[in-house]
């Protein structure tokens, strides 16, 4: 199996420990992850409140480059896999859009057909893996330890097509599957406050704050998230939330990936998570 | 005789909202209030996502506008697929922020702008992003004493080898630059 990949800024940054548990966990599962070939920022949230059209037109940038490869586009972060997926749609939707960024990208001798098709890691996982290939790989259960399993926002909405919107349940089958416990997590899919833990603090924090009382509340032992921008949210500003609502939580929050690598018999070197904050609680609490 | 139309700001700030792809759907809002009762943050708006439609679709421009509301969309999509009109209600905050900025309506206390203005900036000239890079410029537009504050932070990210001093960047600059250029040409929209 083979995909091209976007990394993605954060990947490449704050979240490289969400990278590197990519790549081994892909490589465990014979995945072969092409990175796509000088790559720009998906513009995030930011081109879009000032630029539409530059918004898509970073993305379509990505998407030329994508096409030419002939594979899926696979992105890691869901702000990116929300991003180029948004352009992708709107220029199949809308001939306006579609015939003003096809003009753009001639003029840098670029072209884009719209054939590239955009998606998740987590969905290649479900889709393309499926739950009978990772139990037969299976080499650390996980030994019941207590998951809340936290999708975020971005990755099942607006378009995701291998989950429900609003209460998805495929991260959970797999965990089970590799012999974690998925506890009820009724935030699954909430907002942890993202970018406006930069510029509204108190309000960001309330809505981390929420997310962690929830998982404790349901006796989760560890969170895991497919999003750079809420593992760093629910991990780097636990104090900040403890301090500010009185809370204790010792929650460790970790990638997805890095979780299944584990099960998988990956290394905890290799899928990072030393470079995670509470290294020494994941550790006691997976039970390596 | 002949019938002489009566245009008003009602209509063209409505006729702003609607250019976007998608657009023309705001004028289906029933006022259901599905998005007002998804929104994570509708508690600390000061018109919740319903009134907000209401208001556009009124032509009410100045509030809409001066609205926090606007800013304190998350992007988490919740609206946009409970919307039982097919509204893109995500999308349409997008364009309110956009329409805020260009009119100069946003609030002393929202610092989205800076925040965004920054990030282009550093995007634009490596065409990928560079944290240090961004958060020293959105800090220094906006309160510098808060770089101090981050400084433990960012510290505790380096001493994990959680981000580079150095900005990764793209190698075809010039392709790049061409790319966004020809956009800025062309304007915001389609």
């Amino acid at each position: 199996m083979k995909f091209s990949y976007y990394p993605g800024c954060s990947l490449k940054g704050v979240s490289n420990n969400y990278e590197q548990s990519l790549y081994a966990i892909s490589k465990a599962l014979d995945i072969e992850l092409v990175e796509l070939d000088d790559w720009n920022c998906c513009g995030a949230t930011s081109y879009m409140s000032i630029n539409e059209l530059l918004s898509h037109v970073l993305c379509s940038r990505n998407l030329a480059i994508a096409e030419k490869t002939g594979l899926d586009l696979i992105a890691a972060c869901p702000a990116c896999y929300v991003c180029v997926n948004k352009a992708n749609i709107y220029m199949t939707e809308d001939e306006l859009l579609r015939n003003s960024i096809k003009g753009i990208l001639k003029s840098a001798g670029l072209e884009y057909h719209g054939t590239v098709r955009v998606r998740h890691f987590l969905d290649v996982l479900v889709k393309d893996i499926g739950e009978d290939v990772l139990s037969n790989l299976l080499k650390n259960s996980l030994n019941g330890i207590k998951v809340a399993c936290y999708y975020g926002c971005q990755v099942v909405r607006p378009w995701c097509d291998f989950d429900d919107q609003e209460m998805p349940i495929k991260l959970d089958e797999l965990i089970k599957i590799l012999g974690g416990e998925p506890v009820k997590f009724p935030l699954k899919t909430s907002c942890c406050g993202g970018a406006l833990l930069t510029t509204q603090e108190n309000v960001a924090l309330k809505l981390s704050y929420k997310l962690l009382k929830c998982a404790v509340d349901n006796g989760a032992e560890i969170i895991i998230t497919t999003c750079p921008m809420c593992q760093i949210n629910l991990e780097g500003y636990q104090r900040k939330i403890n301090r500010a609502f009185g809370s204790s939580f010792d929650m460790p929050v970790i990638y997805f990936t890095q979780m299944i690598g584990y099960a998988l018999g990956v290394s905890i070197g290799e899928l990072a998570i030393n470079r995670n904050f509470n290294y020494k609680r994941i550790i006691e609490r997976m039970h390596v | 005789m002949e019938r002489v139309l009566y245009v008003d700001e009602t209509n063209l700030f409505l006729e702003e909202v609607c250019a976007i792809p998608g657009g023309e759907k705001v004028r289906l809002c029933i006022q259901c209030g599905a998005c007002a009762g998804s929104c994570p943050t509708a508690s600390i708006m000061d018109h919740t996502p319903r009134q907000i439609f209401a208001m556009v679709r009124a032509g009410q421009k100045e509030e809409v506008l001066s609205s926090n509301a606007i800013w304190f969309c998350v992007s988490c999509y919740k609206c946009t697929v409970r919307c039982p009109q097919g509204i893109r209600q995500t999308d349409i905050m997008y364009a309110l922020k956009r329409l805020s900025i260009r009119y100069k309506k946003y609030g002393k206390n929202i610092h989205e702008p800076a925040l965004s203005k920054a990030f282009i900036s550093v995007v634009n000239k490596y065409g990928r992003n560079f944290e240090p890079e961004f958060l020293l410029k959105f800090f220094l537009k906006t309160n510098p004493f808060r770089l101090i504050k981050y400084m433990p932070f960012g510290l505790k990210l380096l001493s994990r080898k959680r981000f580079s001093l150095f900005p990764g960047r793209i190698k075809k600059r010039k392709e790049f630059k061409i790319v966004i250029d020809k956009a800025l040409e062309l304007g915001e929209y389609r």
